[in-house]
C-alpha cells in the first residue's frame, strides 16, 4: 500500500509543527518528535478523524551508546479503520525522560514496562512502572550496550563477567 | 527372583528385598507434569498415544508430592530457578531428576545474563538427555537409563555417602 495518502494527511500544520522530520524507511513513514511534543502528537494521531491511529502495536527501546542523545523510543502505530502504519521516534537522554503514552493507548503500559526493564527508561507519568521480565531486585538493565552480554557471574552463571571488571552501566 | 518348585503355589516368588523395592520403584516412575519450554512439547508427545510412556509405568502426576521424577524440560531462567528448586524440595524421597535437552543440561545456546548454565546448579541430576529438543525416543531412552540406575541401588545395605567419598547435595 502506498504511503502517499498518509504522507499528504501528515502535511497538516497541526502535525508538522509538532514533529521534527518525516521520512520513509523500509516502506513505512517515520516521524521524529521531541519528547515535549510526543504526547500531544500521539493524542492528535489517535483522535484525528482522518487518521485514527487507534492501535499501538509496539514500543521499542534503543540504546545508541556512545552517541548522544543516548536513548531512543520507537512507537509503531496502526490505524485499523484506514490501514495506515506509522513509526514515531523520540531521542532523549536519561536525565530528560519522555512522557508515558498510557493516557493515549492503554496497551503502552506493558510495552513501557518492558523498555524500562531492559533499558532503564523510566517513563514520566507511568501508572505502574515495575520490571516485567526480570525479577524484582534485579540489578542493571540487560539490553544496554554497556551491559555484558553474558551478564555478571553468580551461582547460576559462572561464565559471566566479574562485577569488578566493569563499573559503568548496571 | 526364583520360583521354588513344588513348595508353594506357582505365584510365590523369592528375591532380595533390594530387588523387590528397586523393581517397584523403577516400574512406577511418576514424573511431575512440569515443562518449561519446547522440550516439554516432546515430553508431552512421549506421553501421548504414539510413544505412550504409560506402558513403562511412567504416569505424569499433577503434584510434586505424588511424583518421584522431575523432568526438567526446557530452559531454566534465573527467575524460574527458585521455583524448580522448590518443586524438587516438595517431592518425597526417593526422587530423581532427568535434565532433558541442551538448555537444561548446560544452558545451551543461551549463555546470557538470564539463563542458568545447567540445572546441575540447582538440583542433583541423575540422567542427562541430550538434544535440542530430544526426540521422544531419546527421552524414553533416558527413562530406561534411570530405571537401570535405580535397579543398581541398595536400599537396606546402603553405603554411607562418606564411605563412597561422594556427598550427595
Amino acid at each position: 500500500m502506498s504511503n502517499q495518502p498518509l504522507r499528504e494527511l501528515l502535511q497538516r500544520e497541526s502535525i508538522q509543527q509538532r514533529c521534527e522530520s518525516v521520512y520513509e524507511t523500509f516502506g513505512m513513514l517515520t516521524l521524529t518528535v521531541s519528547k515535549e511534543n510526543l504526547l500531544a502528537l500521539c493524542h492528535l494521531l489517535k483522535h484525528d478523524s482522518a487518521l485514527q491511529f487507534n492501535f499501538l502495536s509496539d514500543i521499542c527501546g534503543v540504546d545508541h551508546y556512545p552517541q548522544r542523545p543516548r536513548f531512543e523510543t520507537v512507537y509503531h502505530l496502526y490505524s485499523i479503520p484506514f490501514k495506515y502504519r506509522l513509526r514515531i521516534k523520540c531521542r532523549f537522554e536519561l536525565d530528560e525522560l519522555p512522557p508515558s503514552v498510557v493516557p493515549v493507548w492503554q496497551t503502552a503500559n506493558w510495552h513501557e514496562r518492558e523498555a524500562y526493564d531492559m533499558y532503564g527508561i523510566a517513563f514520566v507519568g507511568h501508572p505502574d512502572l515495575r520490571r516485567i521480565y526480570m525479577w524484582e531486585g534485579y540489578d542493571g538493565y540487560p539490553m544496554r550496550k554497556d551491559y555484558p552480554l553474558r551478564g555478571y557471574a553468580d551461582h547460576y552463571n559462572p561464565f559471566g563477567e566479574a562485577r569488578s571488571e566493569r563499573t559503568e552501566g548496571a | 527372583m526364583a520360583n521354588l518348585e513344588n513348595r508353594f503355589s506357582n505365584n510365590v516368588f523369592f528375591g532380595t528385598v533390594d530387588s523387590v523395592i528397586n523393581w517397584s520403584r523403577s516400574s512406577a516412575l511418576w514424573p511431575e507434569t512440569f515443562g518449561i519450554a519446547c522440550c516439554a512439547i516432546e515430553m508431552i508427545s512421549a506421553g501421548c498415544a504414539r510413544y505412550d510412556l504409560d506402558r513403562l509405568g511412567v504416569v505424569f502426576r499433577p503434584s510434586p508430592r505424588q511424583s518421584d521424577v522431575m523432568i526438567i524440560a526446557g530452559t531454566v531462567t534465573k527467575k524460574f530457578a527458585p521455583i524448580v528448586r522448590l518443586l524438587y524440595d516438595q517431592m518425597t524421597e526417593p526422587r530423581w531428576v532427568i535434565a532433558m535437552g541442551t538448555c537444561a543440561i548446560s544452558g545451551g545456546v543461551y549463555n546470557t545474563y538470564a539463563v542458568v548454565q545447567g540445572s546441575e546448579r540447582i538440583v542433583p541430576v541423575d540422567v542427562h538427555v541430550p538434544g535440542c529438543p530430544p526426540r521422544p525416543d531419546a527421552l524414553i531412552h533416558g527413562i530406561l537409563m534411570l530405571q537401570e540406575k535405580i535397579k543398581k541401588q541398595h536400599v537396606l545395605r546402603r553405603k554411607d555417602p562418606q564411605e563412597t567419598g561422594k556427598v550427595s547435595p
